[in-house]
């Protein structure tokens, strides 16, 4: 065989078509914990839709004869005081733990990434009205700012919102913001520029496809985040309010029966913990992933 | 040096005023009328508005939030509506508690989180890593709500090793300075961790294994001395993070220090108190981040003069 017939029989295996997207995603799959990571959560995302039709109980009824029991065939996890079956009101606070990561994280990552191109963009005196913001932003012990919010605007679940989305913005946009000051002085903005494309142009259509890998892996490290600051709003009380279910909350009225029952305050911690677990190492895996240079 | 500790204090008195101005607005939009509020049915209308009068309740936003942080300046935070106390004696009564909590969970956080650190890395993808990275994982991943109810049920309630909450003596101390010491120690070991690797790259270190050091000495003399350097400014920050009340712990184990005082002021809604404790909290956090820069430059000058030409 000639040396190059031979070589255009192992083209198709060698030189074989990549892109950043494609690399990233290959990454992404042989990272097994983060596979790990994304089955246990799409699982819990299937478990908290679905949550009336799988669920043995009734998350609501109570039944007084039936308090504090523990593990059994009918109740996997045992009941709480009002012999309300734990399984089934953790099923039903995962819609809010999952609700509560994910949207302010959002918020937070929208008003994040406007500040910080703006700031980084233009400079001068936005810079420093924007970054003294997220000083401040960031100067709050985070648990009391949002525990002044929550007493502020009263404890609801879009308060929660606000609360979060107001204690996460500033870290996105100071990553953001020295991002796009990498960026600026890149030739491709100014080859924009020379172009006569306009300044929100520059900002919006060239900086920010540039920041989205990084979005991306703030997005999946901050919804742990905030799943832990619900469920901590509401072990004190100032979070998700009864007879609504929360993780947080589940934990909080179970301690009063810790000797009892620890099952009733340790079995929702379980899953706060897991859920924890398993959005940081998704959110390991796509940083390794999509932005090797954030691992520190 | 003097040039960039002064410029980073300049920085930091706007944010310090700021903080006070987004507080001071926050805190007295609320809805409805806090006396009223107070004195539910048992006061007159009479009553009520001698006492808005009093507080100064009448006059303009503005007006008031200048009286505030004039009085705050001078130390004076107000009267607690709900106890009838100064602010700041309550705080300062609260304060040694807290500071005895974070420094016995600082204690614990590096007395693990350190040697954990190096240890993992030093013997990097061994058992011995995967063990202490798994161990630090763990710490930052579980809620310190969660851990304090699991430590109290296994060491005060089945072992009966330790006492559950209050506190009466150092006893008291050692489960919520374990509890908030792991959390902490996942920090300090995944980055004592990662720098360290990261320093063991350079030139120097071969430099120091060609001319027949031992990897004890290569470590312990050269590595460490720069790979600690983001370890120590990170452990400033927690400190001061531990000193503005460790909310969710004091509340748990019964420990009456700051985060308790806010903790409790919000439940019986009382606004100058936990404008008082927010306050005073996030002052501290200042103060350790700008400790913490300081550190950082006075220990690595690379750092001082990129902070100095990179500070917006």
């Amino acid at each position: 065989m000639s040396l190059t017939s031979e070589m255009t029989a192992l083209a198709p295996d060698v030189i074989e078509e990549t892109s950043f997207l494609r690399d990233a995603l290959r990454a992404f799959r042989k990272n097994r914990m983060a596979m790990v990571g994304l089955f246990f959560v799409v699982t819990l995302i299937l478990a908290a839709v679905f949550a009336p039709w799988i669920s043995p109980h009734d998350p609501y009824r109570v039944a007084l004869d039936e308090q504090l029991l523990p593990a059994s065939s009918t109740y996997w996890l045992g009941t709480d005081n009002f012999g309300r079956d734990i399984l089934t009101r953790i099923l039903y606070g995962a819609r809010v733990s999952l609700v509560v990561g994910t949207v302010p994280s959002l918020i937070a990552l929208m008003i994040g990434t406007v500040m910080g191109i703006l700031s980084g963009y233009l400079g001068g005196r936005t810079d420093f009205v924007v970054m003294r913001l997220a000083d401040m932003m960031i100067s709050f012990p985070s648990l009391l700012l949002a525990m002044v919010v929550m007493y502020t605007l009263g404890a609801n679940l879009l308060n929660i919102f606000i609360a979060l989305a107001l204690v996460g913005w500033a870290s996105v946009a100071r990553v953001v913001r020295s991002q796009t000051l990498a960026l600026k002085g890149k030739e491709f903005i100014e080859a924009a520029r020379a172009n006569g494309a306009s300044r929100a142009t520059i900002m919006f259509r060239h900086i920010f496809p540039n920041v989205v890998p990084t979005l991306i892996v703030l997005f999946s490290l901050s919804i742990p985040d905030a799943i832990m600051w619900e469920s901590s709003l509401s072990f004190l009380g100032v979070g998700v309010q009864p007879p609504g279910s929360s993780w947080g909350l589940l934990v909080a009225k179970g301690k009063e029966y810790l000797f009892q029952a620890p099952l009733v305050a340790i079995a929702p911690g379980v899953a706060i913990l897991l859920t924890v677990l398993a959005f940081n190492f998704i959110g390991d895996g796509l940083r390794d992933a999509l932005d090797p240079s954030m691992k520190d | 040096m003097l040039m960039f500790a002064i410029r980073r204090i300049v920085i930091s008195i706007p944010v310090l005023i700021g903080i006070t101005a987004i507080l001071f607005v926050m805190l007295n939009v609320v809805p409805g009328d806090p006396i009223a509020l107070l004195m539910k049915e048992h006061a007159s209308p009479e009553v009520i508005e001698r006492v808005r009068a009093q507080m100064h309740l009448d006059d303009p936003l503005i007006t008031r939030y200048f009286r505030f942080l004039w009085d705050a300046v001078q130390g004076d935070l107000g009267i607690s509506i709900k106890l009838n106390r100064s602010v700041t004696s309550l705080i300062m009564n609260a304060f040694p508690n807290t500071m005895m909590l974070a420094a016995s969970a600082a204690c614990v956080s590096w007395i693990i989180g350190i040697p954990a650190g190096i240890l993992s890395a030093v013997r990097r993808d061994s058992f011995l890593d995967h063990f202490f990275m798994g161990f630090s994982l763990l710490g930052v991943s579980m809620p310190i709500f969660w851990s304090a109810l699991l430590f109290q049920y296994v060491f005060a309630m089945q072992l009966r090793w330790l006492p559950v909450s209050g506190f009466y003596g150092w006893q008291y101390l050692i489960l919520p300075a374990l509890v908030l010491g792991w959390s902490s120690a996942g920090v300090i070991a995944r980055l004592t961790r990662s720098s360290l690797l990261e320093v063991m790259r350079h030139d120097y270190i071969r430099t120091a294994r060609a001319k027949g050091l031992r990897e004890v000495g290569v470590i312990s003399r050269h590595a460490l001395k720069n790979a600690l350097i983001p370890v120590v400014t990170i452990m400033a920050i927690q400190v001061a993070t531990l000193l503005s009340g460790a909310v969710i712990t004091e509340a748990i184990f019964g420990i009456p220090g700051v985060g308790r005082i806010s903790v409790s002021a919000i439940q019986s809604r009382d606004m100058p108190l936990l404008q008082g404790s927010v306050l005073f909290a996030t002052a501290l956090v200042i103060l350790g981040n700008l400790i913490a820069d300081m550190l950082y430059s006075v220990l690595d000058p690379r750092i001082r003069s990129q902070m100095t030409k990179a500070a917006p």
